[in-house]
């Protein structure tokens, strides 16, 4: 049987000024029907260059393929005009993309926009294209179709969204789906829930899907054969349990080794004294209004922790779970409702801006977006030197502060004098690091502050917080979603949904013996969960 | 929603009343005596007197007001000093030609900016493109009476397809007559809102055609022209209509050019007469009247919002 998609000899080129020539070079796979092909990488690595020359998505100013054909069935796309791609666009081949936030049109109701795919390449009349519509609703398992239908995708979350996304792309019973990244927006249950859904569809189908991720947890959920691929080519591919089991590249092994194990290492307990407590915190969004309108939500309800000098807290939960919320009241980077938040001996819940100035130099953060956490139009010097000298240091004593820190979280200090732009995501995230170590705080909040690095960095960046907390006696404070992360890095965790604390204990506990269902059915979504920690186990 | 118009309306109510007490005290405060500035160099004291009691100056202000006030709530402007008409009156006289010119300008503004501004976004970086950010450059740059002697002067006076100046009512002396005035002072005028929406237009397309939205839209097969129709523009509309309200707004209040060149007898000539005559009656009711059109927009423009994008919701 020939496959449905086959990529012979792919050569997508870039721009002259790019850093390397080709975005991906000589790339050959195939995908078959009834199979789920994983290409697998870091930022950077060409997958979803490959996944969008497909699709004939590519951004055709940078990127132009010069050899190789993409068959889909036979036909080779890259010769097909612009008319025939648009037909093979959602009859034969579609596409889910990694936001559901974002992939939807806010202003037009959903139903409309999966009815958009029948009103182009069918001419079915108004009524039957709704009943299909709902059909397909129904078969990616979404609540009430006949509702859902005039939603705005504003009013649905993530994972229902993602939903409608792929009840769009296969109401149309395309033979390959390509999917980038359609998880990685998501919560770990949603995540699973998605998963299966893809599974489901394609088992029934019997369609070819091609799955580009970062993520070895998705692989060994999903994968029937993975490609690995690594700045544009391709360094190993097969079957899902050869290359997980026994890879064959250096890379593909590394990539594997970085993922996170779900058991925690031995920990002592911290016993330093305590850094940061907060006791009956709250916070309440929303207000009654004046005629009883309006919602009050709970962001976050009696939340108590203390965190001591050289110990991790995490805090673990979903979107929503009022983790982050916590780390900004704590901050106060917004106001706490009620409740004492403790830094040394100081309740500074609800001092006034100004006696809380000179507080804010013990409790610093790093954030989860290196791309947007640093200001483009300063140079890295300035932004890590603001901090101290609106202290009162000195700018020559800071500049030397600044100096010293760039060489502890791995960087050349003479590149003080570069901008942001100039360093990639775990390097910029290592200044961030760096500008908040500039404070001296107490208090070091990592918010979701390795969820957008690339596995391998990732490592690099929780073994650099680790140091820093342990040369600088920090507490810290580990927001995350992320299990994995926070069983390597938390000497104790906080589970929250809902604004609500539901587990708290330390890490090795919490993993080995979960008392909370909802912590239960964390430690189950996550992705990979029998594969990876069999190995390690 | 029903709700939130209700809420914006009674809003306006303090805005109008702040407004009003602007325009009361302007004379008020005017320095020396109001009823000697209004009666001119050659008044005699008889004419100061019973100006003076005209505008009922020897009561104390705040009797002033709250009787003014008053009048205004019923619609009363006031009195011409000099013709002696209502000032509402002479207003409703005037308010066709302006409103009909503002009318105009902006649906040939709209009808042809968008397009080019859409265009322009959709090409970034073409010829297409450069040729419209240059006309936007232009149009911003050419002072409304010198475009407006210039298009008479090709238009009218050499190639004669056009009357040179006047205003003649749709209603009563015929579409075909109405159309042949109109047309000079509209592409006068349009120009410069032309330039502004098809700017603002560009700017916001461009910055839709980056939304995943769009690629999702590309992903489903739909054909370029759709994407631009059906996704892009509006979801790029409400920083263009926001323009467009301005536009409305700027054109009605920013007649009074146009008016004297094309000799059109609406509310801008109305302006430049009562500022030469110290008619202060007319010239406050104008500027209530102007503050009250301006207010209106600003509502309906933020009504429209909430009908372009579901969600904003109040």
């Amino acid at each position: 049987m020939s496959p449905i998609l086959d990529i012979r000899g792919l050569t997508v080129s870039l721009p002259k000024q790019a850093d390397r020539p080709y975005a991906i070079k000589d790339i050959s796979f195939s995908v078959n029907a009834g199979e789920i092909v994983c290409v697998v990488g870091e930022s950077g690595s060409g997958k979803s260059v490959t996944s969008f020359t497909v699709m004939g998505l590519h951004d055709k100013r940078a990127l132009t393929p010069v050899a190789g054909e993409i068959l889909l069935q036979g036909d080779n796309i890259l010769n097909a005009s612009d008319a025939k791609i648009r037909r093979l666009r959602g009859e034969k081949m579609a596409m889910i993309f990694q936001e559901p936030m974002t992939a939807l049109n806010p202003v037009a109701p959903v139903g409309e926009q999966i009815g958009e795919m029948l009103e182009i390449h069918t001419s079915l009349s108004g009524s039957r294209r709704k009943a299909k519509v709902l059909q397909a609703m129904r078969d990616v398992h979404l609540p009430d179709p006949e509702k859902m239908y005039h939603s705005y995708p504003h009013q649905l979350s993530g994972g229902q969204r993602q939903r409608i996304v792929i009840a769009m792309s296969l109401v149309l019973e395309p033979v390959l789906l390509i999917a980038d990244e359609p998880t990685t927006a998501l919560d770990v249950t949603t995540q699973a829930q998605i998963l299966s859904l893809i599974k489901e569809l394609q088992e029934r189908r019997g369609m070819g899907v091609l799955f580009i991720t970062h993520d070895f947890g998705v692989v060994a959920d999903i994968a029937d054969r993975v490609v690995v691929m690594q700045n544009g080519e391709i360094v190993e591919q097969g079957p899902v349990d050869q290359v997980l089991g026994a890879p064959g590249h250096p890379y593909t092994k590394m990539l594997i080794g970085a993922v996170p194990s779900m058991t925690p290492p031995d920990r002592a307990e911290v016993t330093g004294e305590t850094a940061l407590s907060a006791t009956h915190l709250n916070k309440q969004y929303g207000h009654k209004g004046m005629f009883g309108r309006g919602r009050v939500v709970d962001a976050a309800n009696d939340v108590n922790f203390i965190v001591r000098r050289g110990e991790t807290l995490g805090i673990v939960g979903e979107s929503g779970s009022g983790k982050s919320t916590v780390a900004r009241c704590v901050m106060r980077l917004i106001d706490p409702s009620s409740g004492e938040v403790m830094i040394g001996d100081t309740d500074i819940a609800t001092l006034r801006e100004d006696k809380l100035r000179p507080h804010r130099r013990d409790i610093q953060i790093v954030f989860q977006d290196p791309y947007r956490s640093l200001n483009p139009r300063r140079t890295v010097g300035q932004s890590i030197t603001e901090g101290p000298v609106n202290f009162g240091v000195s700018q020559a004593e800071a500049l030397e502060r600044a100096r010293r820190l760039m060489s502890i979280v791995g960087l050349a200090p003479e590149a003080l004098d570069r901008f942001p732009h100039q360093f990639s995501g775990g390097q910029r995230q290592r200044i961030c690091i760096a500008r908040a170590l500039a404070m001296e705080p107490m208090v070091l909040i990592a918010d979701e502050a390795v969820s957008a690095l690339d596995v391998s960095v990732q490592a690099q960046v929780l073994d650099l917080l680790e140091d820093v907390r342990d040369e600088f006696d920090l507490a810290m404070l580990f927001i995350t979603h992320d299990l994995r992360v926070a069983a390597q890095i938390c000497d104790r965790i906080m589970v929250m949904r809902k604004g609500v604390v539901v587990e708290n204990g330390p890490t090795a506990e919490v993993f080995s013996n979960p008392q909370h269902e909802y912590t239960r059915s964390l430690l189950a979504a996550a992705p990979g969960h029998g594969v990876f920690d069999k190995e390690t186990a | 929603m029903l709700f939130y118009i209700f809420k914006r309306v009674l809003m306006t109510i303090p805005v109008m009343i702040v407004v009003a007490l602007f325009v009361f005290m302007m004379l008020r405060l005017s320095p020396g005596d109001p009823a000697a500035v209004i009666a001119g160099d050659y008044a005699t004291a008889e004419d100061v007197e019973r100006i003076r009691e005209q505008l009922g100056l020897s009561e104390p202000i705040v009797v002033q007001f709250t009787k003014w006030l008053g009048q205004l709530v019923q619609g009363d402007l006031g009195t011409s000093i000099f013709s002696n008409k209502p000032v509402a009156e002479l207003i409703v006289q005037r308010i066709e030609p302006t409103m009909l010119l503002a009318l105009s300008t902006i649906v040939f503004a709209v009808l042809v900016a968008v397009p080019l501004g859409t265009l322009a976004a959709y090409r970034a970086g073409s010829w297409v493109d450069r040729f419209v950010m240059l006309f936007s450059v232009g149009g911003f740059s050419v002072p409304v009476f010198v475009l407006g002697y210039v298009l008479i002067y090709i238009l009218s006076l050499k190639l004669k397809w056009l009357p040179v100046q006047g205003y003649r009512s749709p209603f009563t002396e015929g579409i075909g007559p109405f159309f042949a005035h109109i047309t000079l002072p509209t592409l006068t005028l349009s120009v410069i809102f032309i330039a502004l929406i098809a700017r603002m237009t560009r700017a916001s397309v461009i910055e839709v055609l980056e939304e995943d939205y769009v690629r999702t839209a590309r992903a489903k097969g739909q054909s370029e022209f759709k994407v631009l129709m059906r996704h892009a523009l509006r979801n790029a509309a409400v920083p263009i209509i926001t323009v467009i309200g301005i536009g409305i707004a700027l054109l009605i209040g920013g007649v009074v050019v146009t008016e004297s060149v094309y000799n059109i007898p609406g509310l801008g000539r109305l302006v430049l007469d009562a500022v030469l005559a110290r008619d202060y009656p007319i010239i406050q009711g104008l500027i209530l009247f102007f503050s009250f059109i301006y207010i209106v927009l600003n509502l309906l423009i933020d009504l429209s919002y909430s009908l372009l994008d579901p969600r904003i919701r109040y």
